[in-house]
């Protein structure tokens, strides 16, 4: 099937002002690829701050303007241009975002989920879609400041649900949430996708997303490591050093911590970025590394798990 | 509601307070003026010739040998009673005197509120939104240029173009010279008070787009205004939308508390046009010892500011749904 969202070498940074008028140009995500197929849940996966929700503004093309995007993002088998993200986001493209505060403080929930619409048919739809997030009539009279954390989530869900979205992209959707509420939260999301969408959720729950994620990709220091089906994980069939740590980090599985720190933007060489913490590094690591096929799934190393050296 | 009045009382007992200790300062720096009343306002040559017993009836008048303590308490005394005293320049009470200037001073001091409040949230919505591309810059250019120039320079140099050179606007006063007061028309007023009105809306209209840039561009900064982007608002419907709607609580704010950046640049205008409105009373009063005159402009200005805040804030009530609901709940 096609996929609807397929990224491929893509690098975002940031123009920053340094010492004097010296421009520094800061990479926050230098190599990242990834494809989304229809009916699909992909998770990102990477620690909170590596600047993975970038990746979410770029393919809306909301960057902020001393940013600079390369690489390729393509959107239903077409490249997704400047203009082209204008006109399909908001509609064929949606964004779910992390929290309350991407809602305007000072409209009541009801005009804020029809965009300024007034019209009757606006009107009905809005309330279809809180009733679907089982959310009252009552609601759309709301600020958000009157929205529990669940609610205002579930509110931002149906600001989604309210277009025909073809792809999602989910930023961060259970921080603040307890579990049973972020399970909940997450099931929405799978129920678009069971409808035809694609979903790219982006987190740093590596146990959450393997919950609902068809596939995960692996977000580390602004490249994607691994990409793997998210069976593999219980299976035990993980490819880089650094997955196979998050996955060993979660509590059921021993809660082993990852010494070290991740590499800030701009603190990366030529060589792998995990070098540096990682257990089986050579010093051919140094080296350049490609993203290469493995067993089903993608991996950007040397020397990964179940397979032989290149 | 209940809630409301009781902030509204505090408000008020703070606001009484606060006058207070305001006519108290002004007392006392009238005390320690080095000025002579006598000398200042009857002249040395004319001292020189009365006789010992007219000038300590002149010192009476001025209340130059009163305990300073006792005068205060005087003056206040009337003043709880609703007796703001007799002016000693103009030989009114001082009631009266601040009636008039102050309906002169209203006129200048609205229109250049209204300009100034309208204009300034125009630009800078506008530069806000547009933060760096040339609408910005050139506002802000504006903005820069004119918070660096004394409002007193700037009334001169329109004095000079406009009335001077080009002729078409009075040199001064508030009304046609000689005229009487019943033929004195609004067209007469709006025409005296138009030089001095631009002068204090220029000044005014820097500042208030110069806040009101910065709050909207905070605002565009903000996760709200990028979801907006992000489910496909255009930049106009964003700013139409949620930027306006935002800024109005921060505007309210500036627009109240501008109120006494108008009052303190219109002394100096007012001065330059020979306006007689509340200022160049207040100049006066100031340099003519005339003591009962200066403390009540300088109570009613106070209050006038104080209300005006009052206002802002009892208006953030009503707008910002925060505190109406929040409120409304407890
Ligand atoms: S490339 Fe080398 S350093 Fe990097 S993860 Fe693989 S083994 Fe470790």
């Amino acid at each position: 099937m096609e996929p609807i969202l397929e990224v491929r070498n893509l690098s975002i940074s940031f123009t920053q002002y340094g010492r004097g008028t010296r421009q520094v140009l800061l990479p926050v995500i230098r190599d990242l690829s990834l494809a989304v197929a229809p009916g699909q849940v992909v998770a990102v996966v990477g620690s909170s701050g590596s600047g993975k929700s970038l990746l979410a503004h770029g393919i809306l093309g909301i960057l902020p303007y001393n940013s600079h995007m390369a690489g390729e993002i393509s959107f239903l088998g077409q490249p997704l241009t400047p203009r082209r993200a204008a006109a399909v986001r908001g509609k064929e493209i949606v964004l779910v975002p992390q929290g309350v505060t991407y809602l305007d403080p000072l409209m009541k929930v009801g005009p804020q989920l029809r965009k300024g619409r007034r019209d009757q048919s606006a009107r009905t739809a809005s309330r279809a879609v809180l009733e679907r997030y089982g959310l009252g009539a009552d609601t759309e009279e709301r600020y958000p400041f009157e929205l529990s954390g669940g609610m205002a989530r579930r509110v931002l869900i149906a600001t989604a649900a309210a277009e025909t979205p073809r792809l999602v992209i989910v930023d961060e959707p259970t921080p603040g949430l307890d579990a049973r509420a972020a399970r909940r939260v997450l099931g929405h999301f799978r129920e678009l996708a069971d409808g035809g969408a694609g979903v790219l959720l982006i987190t740093h729950d590596l146990e959450l997303a393997l919950t609902i994620a068809h596939r995960v990709a692996v977000f580390y220091a602004g490249e994607t490591v691994e990409e793997a089906d998210a069976a593999d994980f219980a299976a035990g069939r993980l490819r880089h050093p650094y997955t196979r740590a998050l996955w060993d980090a979660l509590p059921q599985n021993g809660f082993i911590p990852i010494s070290g720190a991740q590499p800030g933007p701009g603190e990366v060489g030529e060589g792998c970025p995990f070098a540096s913490r990682c257990p089986k590094g050579r010093p051919e690591c140094m080296g350049p590394v490609a993203y290469r096929e493995l067993d089903g799934g993608l991996v950007r190393c040397l020397y990964p798990e179940g397979g032989e050296q290149p | 509601m209940k809630h409301r009045l009781l902030f509204t009382g505090k408000k008020l007992i703070r606001m009484a307070l606060l006058l207070l200790g305001v006519s108290l300062v002004a007392f006392l720096l009238m005390s320690a003026s080095p000025l002579d009343p006598l000398k200042t306002n009857v002249g040395q040559a004319a001292l020189g010739s009365m006789s010992q017993e007219q000038i300590a009836k002149l010192e009476d008048y001025w209340g130059v040998n009163d305990p300073p303590v006792e005068r205060y308490l005087g003056w206040l005394g009337d003043f709880v009673r609703g007796d703001m005293g007799t002016s000693l320049l103009y030989r009114q009470p001082v009631s009266q005197v601040i009636g008039q200037r102050l309906q002169n001073s209203l006129w200048l001091m609205a229109f250049a509120w209204v300009i100034s409040g309208v204009l300034g949230l125009t630009l800078g919505v506008i530069a806000g939104a547009n933060r760096g591309k040339l609408a910005d810059k050139l506002i802000r250019g504006y903005c820069w240029l004119i918070s660096s120039t004394p409002a007193f320079w700037l009334a001169l140099v329109l004095l000079v173009v406009f009335s001077v050179w080009l002729g078409l606007f009075p040199i001064g006063l508030s009304v046609p010279i000689g005229a009487d007061a019943a033929d004195v028309t609004l067209t007469d007023r709006l025409y005296h008070a138009f030089l001095p009105a631009l002068t204090l809306s220029i000044t005014g209209v820097a500042n208030i787009a110069m806040h009101t840039r910065e709050k909207m561009a905070d605002i565009m900064d903000r996760d709200y205004v990028l979801f907006a982007r992000a489910r496909g608002e255009s930049t106009r419907s964003i700013v139409l939308r949620h930027g306006l709607r935002n800024v109005a609580l921060p505007a309210i704010t500036l627009q109240f508390a501008s109120i006494s950046e108008i009052f303190g640049g219109s002394v100096l205008v007012e001065q330059v046009f020979s306006y007689p409105g509340l200022g160049q009373a207040a100049v006066n009063a100031g340099l003519g010892s005339d003591l009962p005159l200066l403390l009540g402009i300088t109570v009613v200005s106070a209050a006038i500011v104080f209300l005006g805040n009052l206002m802002a804030d009892l208006l953030y009530g009503v707008v910002d749904p925060r505190i109406r609901r929040g409120a409304a709940r407890t």
